[in-house]
């Protein structure tokens, strides 16, 4: 029986050191599409959002690219996401041990992960920073329509309008936090970036980090 | 008008009745808003539809169209029983005192002497009863006396009669009433605002006779803030009546001969003009001064008192008028080939577009100047449903000649108030558009170099016109203009003194009161005359101070005649020539001679308790009853529309105006009440200038489609929704429009049956900015009002459905 | 003297353009106070004396040199249905029929830019100096410096400013900017036959008011009143109603219109704590590297690692 959160394209290349496949070329291609226009994104949003941001508009030829580029790199990044989502989905469901995990936090922050359960290819923090990008990208997407008014001014009432820009303006807050959060934990797991370049990490780091993973990919849980 | 368009912020009470000031005179409406902002006048709107001009008013009563004769007979009959009348003025300044000839009876609809073959009245019993010493007779208390006559004619018109004829709720009627009523103080005016509403009836005349009379008895004629105050359709269209361009007049309302009238003292045997009443002044006694002088400005040096001054050369008519109708008849007999079209669009101006489209068929030419694109051009094409024409029977050859706009030439426009306002051209015209007066210029020079080449009957009217202009192919406007106003051919020495001269040859004549009768002066339009005189032109004045602060602006451009503001202005004093209010004084007699604001209506040494004010009436005073003078009674009557949905109550057997004209043919193509049950009217949109303005993107923008408007009462009955497609059909044509269905029109109940009103506005046709439509004359009746023949375009039978819209 | 006719706009402070130094406000941007005070002005609408002849409408397209396209009939004499980017004022009709007296009023409002002295569109603009305010009180859009986000409109209490499908910028009336700095009135103001659209100071305006009112109110409109409303601090375009009590019968125009609490709390609230919240975590970030250090994989991980790859198959 396949474990559920091995992948295709997972697999164990033994040797000094182990090296082990996180991420296909194509997960990674999708997945720096999706962080380019999440940045692009974040740029002209926060250029709109505040006076004092403004001058962001620059890095994209002013304000009125700024204004129409926008929504557009939403699309692309609504539609490369949701390649991710269907790569990623099932890898993220919730396991018994994500409640474990979360419980004890302090050791996550701490980096005491001996005293950790042992996890599967993501951990409680990765999913939940994945379910709060797909569930916030659909927010986003939606209020973001409704406010696209060179297309669809006329498909909503002004009141509408008003919320739906507020409820954007509060998930772009908010994803760019997970956002912060995302990019931070990669830093701050050393080996962990070149999950994302390379498509590899070392056997320790899987180890260390995914053992439940590892034992799975090694046990041959390995998808074709 | 009898007053200005400034002056009617002087009043206390506005009636627009038989028209529409705000939306179709937006401009002028503004002295309304000023009389109710700065005077707390109050302004009453009486129409089928609550118009624009009911939109701020302060109050409104529904009326049925063609049945205003009725509602002010009521108010006159509410005067007279409630002694709401201005008695020293209606006693000193009208004719109610005044015995009329015995034999004069008003039975069963008709006046005495009805010739029903004829559709025709012998008027002989029309007329006063004159003494031995030729004078009239005068004794109110006479009970044949014109205002015995008045209250026993009005009594019939009850409030409950007004209501079952009007369909105006009887509290509605009485509230004008009543207010109207209250201007018969000396102190109170209202003034009259008319226009196309009461004038395009079978019976116009006798609509506007009938305010006339309310006003009179109102003490309201010659008044600031009173008077009849006909609102004009075009920003020139009193001057083209002032100019003679009916076919029955010459230029200042003198007649063209009828050919029963061979002979110039034959002509002006009927024109002596005798006063009627001791003293008066009866202004008509100078019309041979007038008419000489007109045919001198025709013919000048041609014009001699040994062949009375050319009157030969005047043509004669053989009928009363070629009014349009008659013209568009005598066309449609084939018996009129060529149409010059001069600034007109008949095709959809006149009624029965179906017989006007037949009539232009069998036309051999149709010359057509106009500064824009009409459809009287192009009738022949073919646009669809629009204009649905087989091109290819048609073998009229059309001949456009562009001519220029109001802005891009110089001249003078008569304003509704008779102000003769000079305005200089604003632009160059547009690719090959001529001047009308280059265009005239050319045809009658050809014309004349034609007959001096190869001769032809009756040639000295054309060669002999007095044609000496700088160029004479471009007469320019100021020559046009001092021609107008006259000048004097031959040195008169004064009879006092013969080392002075009275009249300076080669000089501009000062005004009319210089004009002779020996041919010594040259007049083309005696009531212009002073206009351009040798102070210069007076009509391009532009001082606007008003000392009086009453709006008379009397050194703004020149107002005829000789510069008068208020007509019949005399009566706005008593008898002793003191003003009846002195806060509105107009003219004050100081013992000695007559003083104030304005130019006096009558000799500024007159005394007041001798000469009536009314100097142009050989009476002196002014008429409750006409006499023989309109074709249609002494006094205004009730007749339906031809086209109506209830009988006439008064007299069942009468259909429309009894002696109004109609042709034949154009009878059976009346509608039955039966068949069309519903009650038409026709107006303007203030979006629109005519069929002008559809030809600007903008005013188009504005009011993009023709439409007709419904009550909500009618939209149900046949399922009709507002902004859908309906079909409107008289026995005469069919249109179809979108609907406006609206609270603004309300069915009435008349004579017990509920009448439904459809409106039809007219700005559309088949070219232009608008999307393609229709207008009123595709089902409009072929009759005219029975003195003028203005066509009845407001009162007409229709039918409605709804359809289904056209498949984009 | 023709009383109607006011005193001409305030010509002592004509000068050929407004710049900088007269602005009170600036969107997106803190300005400090201007550096000379023009007298405020106001347009005021009579809506009693409006016959809704539209020739404001068509001054008003000839002024701008704009043009709005033929539409058609759907019932109604609202032509142009509304308003756009080639529109800025409109006619709105309403048949109402008054519940007391029974009769039928014809209330025609013409509807455009108000001019709120608290304007939302210029509240909501993202974009710096696109949107004005004038010390005189005009609002005023730059459209060199619009970006076409179109937050003006959800920022605007009454529904004028529209976006340009055609240059993507947002328009509405001007108040006539450009004539009112050289001393002249707005063109609709000009065009309009019954001066039912006249302008002068706000003070001015407001005393030509209370003669109307009182005018209207001896014609038994007892509920008369002049349209200032308060929430958006007052307008520079004012109405006179015969109705005061009940602004919506006039095309809905707002009982009590002020600038929307979502909008404020989107202005408000929302740009400062996304902000602080932002780098809050960002923050945080920082600080737990500095404390924990990095989280790295140690020999001894590899090693495992190794043995474990070790006992599977060899790839």
């Amino acid at each position: 029986m396949t474990a559920y959160d091995v992948e295709r394209g997972d697999g164990v290349h033994p040797g000094q050191p182990v090296k082990v496949d996180r991420y296909t070329a194509g997960a990674r291609v999708n997945h720096w599409i999706t962080a380019t226009c999440l940045v692009l994104l974040a740029l002209s949003g926060l250029a709109l959002f505040h006076p004092s941001l403004f001058f962001l508009t620059g890095l994209f030829g002013g304000g009125q690219t700024t204004r129409w580029i926008h929504p557009w790199i939403g699309v692309v990044l609504f539609f490369s996401f949701a390649g991710l989502f269907v790569r990623f989905w099932r890898a993220n469901l919730w396991a018994s041990e994500d409640g474990t995990w979360m419980a004890r936090l302090a050791d996550v922050l701490g980096g005491r992960e001996e005293r950790l359960p042992e996890i599967g290819k993501y951990n409680a923090g990765q999913k939940v920073v994945f379910w709060s990008m797909s569930v916030l990208i659909v927010i986003l997407i939606a209020s973001g329509i409704l406010i696209w008014d060179q297309y669809f001014a006329a498909y909503s009432t002004v009141e509408t309008k008003r919320f739906a820009v507020l409820i954007h303006a509060l998930g772009a807050v908010a994803i760019i936090c997970v956002w912060i959060v995302h990019v931070y934990a990669a830093i701050w797991v050393r080996g962990t970036i070149g999950a994302m370049t390379r498509g590899q990490v070392t056997g320790g780091w899987a180890w260390r980090h995914h053992r439940k993973w590892l034992r799975e990919l090694v046990g041959g849980g390995k998808k074709a | 008008m009898t007053n200005s368009w400034t002056d009617i912020k002087n009043t206390d009470l506005v009636i627009i009745m038989g028209g529409n000031a705000a939306e179709a005179h937006p401009c002028g409406f503004k002295w309304v808003t000023e009389a109710k902002a700065n005077r707390g006048a109050k302004l009453i709107v009486v129409d089928p539809r609550f118009t624009r001009s009911a939109a701020v008013a302060d109050f409104y009563a529904p009326i049925r169209q063609g049945t205003d004769i009725a509602f002010l007979l009521g108010v006159i009959n509410y005067c007279v029983q409630n002694d709401k009348v201005q008695w020293e003025y209606t006693r000193n300044f009208t004719n109610a005192s005044y015995i009329v000839k015995e034999g004069f009876d008003y039975n069963d609809g008709l006046f005495t002497g009805y010739d029903e073959a004829r559709r025709d009245y012998n008027r002989s019993t029309w007329d006063y009863e004159l003494g031995e010493d030729g004078f009239v007779k005068s004794d109110i208390d006479h009970p044949r006396s014109v205002w015995n006559l008045l209250k026993k004619h009005v009594s019939a018109y009850t409030p409950e009669m007004v209501e079952r004829i009007c369909g105006t709720p009887k509290d509605k009627f009485l509230k004008v009433a009543q207010m109207i009523s209250e201007c018969s103080t000396p102190t109170k005016t209202m003034t009259s605002m008319y226009a196309l509403g009461w004038t395009q009836h079978s019976k116009g005349s006798q609509n506007i006779r009938a305010m006339a009379m309310l006003q009179l008895i109102l003490g309201n004629i010659g008044v600031r803030g009173g008077g009849m105050n006909a609102l004009r359709g075009h920003s020139n269209i009193q001057g083209l009546t002032d100019i003679g361009l009916m076919s029955n007049l010459i230029p200042g309302y003198l007649n063209i001969p009828t050919e029963k009238e061979t002979t110039f003292d034959q002509y002006m045997s009927t024109r002596g003009f005798k006063p009627m009443r001791p003293n008066q002044m009866s202004y008509w006694q100078n019309y041979k001064k007038f008419f000489v002088s007109f045919l001198k400005s025709m013919w000048s040096d041609a014009a001699t008192p040994e062949n009375n001054f050319a009157f030969d050369y005047l043509p004669k008519l053989d009928v009363p008028a070629y009014d349009v109708l008659r013209v568009f008849e005598l066309m449609h007999e084939g018996k009129m080939n060529g149409y010059f079209c001069q600034g007109f669009n008949p095709l959809l101006s006149f009624p029965n577009r179906k017989k006007l489209t037949t009539a232009l068929s069998k036309l051999k030419f149709l010359v057509v100047m106009d500064p824009l694109q009409t459809e009287t051009a192009r009738f022949w094409e073919n646009h669809g449903e629009f204009n649905d024409v087989n091109s290819g029977s048609i073998q009229t050859e059309v001949i456009e000649l562009p001519t220029t706009c109001f802005a891009e030439d110089e001249g003078s426009l008569t304003n509704s108030g008779r102000w003769l306002q000079w305005h200089w051209a604003g632009g160059s015209p547009p690719g090959e558009n001529k001047h009308d007066t280059w265009i005239m210029a050319q045809i009658y020079l050809r014309l004349k170099k034609l007959y001096q080449q190869e001769g032809g009957a009756f040639a000295e009217p054309i060669l002999k016109l007095d044609w000496r202009y700088k160029d004479p192919g471009v007469p320019s406007p100021h020559e046009l203009a001092k021609e107008l106003n006259g000048s004097v051919l031959a040195d008169v020495p004064d009879p006092n003194d013969p080392t002075k001269m009275l009249l300076q040859k080669g000089k501009q004549v000062v005004s009319f009161a210089a004009l002779r009768d020996d041919g010594t002066t040259a007049c083309a339009c005696w009531i212009y005359s002073g206009c351009y005189n040798e102070a210069g032109n007076n009509m391009a004045r532009r001082d606007n101070s008003d000392p009086a602060d009453l709006g008379t602006f009397g050194k703004w451009s020149w107002s005829w005649p000789v510069n008068r503001r208020i007509l019949y202005n005399r009566a706005s004093a008593d008898l002793n020539g003191k003003p009846w209010d002195p806060t509105r004084k107009l003219l004050e007699w100081n013992g000695t001679t007559w003083t104030g604001d304005d130019v006096p209506d009558i000799g500024p040494t007159m005394k007041p308790t001798e000469v009536g004010p009314f100097i142009m009436n050989p009476e002196g005073s002014a008429r409750l009853f006409t006499r023989g003078m309109l074709r249609d009674g002494p006094f205004p009557a009730h007749y339906e529309p031809f086209e109506a949905p209830i009988a006439n109550v008064m007299a069942p057997k009468i259909r429309g105006n009894p002696v109004a004209r109609v042709f034949k043919g154009d009878m059976e193509q009346f509608g039955e009440a039966k068949d069309f049950p519903y009650a038409a009217t026709s107006y303007r949109l203030t979006e629109h200038f005519h069929f002008w303005t559809k030809h600007s993107q903008r005013n188009a923008a504005m009011q993009p489609e023709f439409f007709v408007e419904i009550s909500e009462q009618l939209a149900a009955e046949k399922n009709v929704k507002s902004g859908g497609w309906v079909r409107v059909w008289s026995k005469r044509g069919s249109v179809k429009a979108k609907a406006v269905v609206t609270k603004r029109i309300q069915p009435l109940t008349c004579d017990g049956k509920t009448v439904h009103i459809v409106g039809i506005p007219l700005h559309w046709g088949f070219i232009g900015e608008t999307k393609k439509g229709f207008g009123p004359n595709s089902l409009t009746p072929y009759v005219g009002d029975a003195n003028i023949e203005t066509p009845e375009y407001k009162a007409f039978l229709v039918d409605i459905e709804s359809i289904p819209g056209p498949v984009a | 003297m023709v009383s109607f006719i006011l005193p001409p706009a305030p010509t002592t402070d004509v000068k050929t353009t407004y710049g900088q130094e007269d602005l009170i406000k600036r969107s997106a941007s803190n300005i400090s106070p201007p550096a000379r005070q023009l007298t405020p002005v106001a347009k005021l609408i009579d809506v009693s004396k409006c016959i809704g002849c539209k020739a404001c409408e068509v001054a008003c397209l000839e002024w701008n040199d704009m043009r709005t396209p033929v539409g058609v009939n759907t019932g109604v004499y609202d032509n142009p249905h509304d308003l756009t980017p080639d529109m800025f004022t409109t006619m709105r009709f309403t048949e109402w029929v008054n519940p007391e007296s029974k009769n039928l009023e014809w209330l025609i409002r013409k509807d455009g830019c108000m001019h709120c002295a608290d304007p939302g569109c210029l509240k909501a603009c993202p974009a710096p100096g696109a949107i004005v305010q004038y010390s005189n009180g005009i609002v005023d859009f730059d459209h060199d410096k619009c970006i076409g986000c179109g937050y003006c409109v959800k920022g605007c209490p009454f529904n004028i400013p529209r976006i340009s499908q055609v240059d993507n910028k947002a328009y509405k009336c001007t108040l006539c900017s450009d004539r009112v700095a050289v001393g002249q009135g707005p063109a609709c103001a000009k065009a309009c036959p019954t001066q039912a659209i006249v302008f002068g100071t706000k003070d001015e305006m407001k005393k030509h008011a209370e003669g109307r009112i009182k005018d209207l109110q001896s014609r038994g409109f007892k509920n008369a009143g002049l349209y200032d409303p308060p929430g958006v601090g007052g307008t520079h375009v004012m109405y006179v109603l015969h109705h005061n009590d009940q602004p919506q019968i006039y095309a809905n125009l707002p009982n009590n219109p002020r600038i929307s609490p979502v909008v404020e709390l989107w202005k408000g609230a929302t740009k400062y704590a996304g902000l602080a919240a932002m780098a809050a975590f960002a923050a945080i970030g920082v600080i737990h590297h500095l404390v924990t250090g990095p989280n790295k994989v140690s020999e001894e991980e590899e090693r495992k690692a190794e043995e474990l790859a070790g006992k599977g198959k060899t790839s």
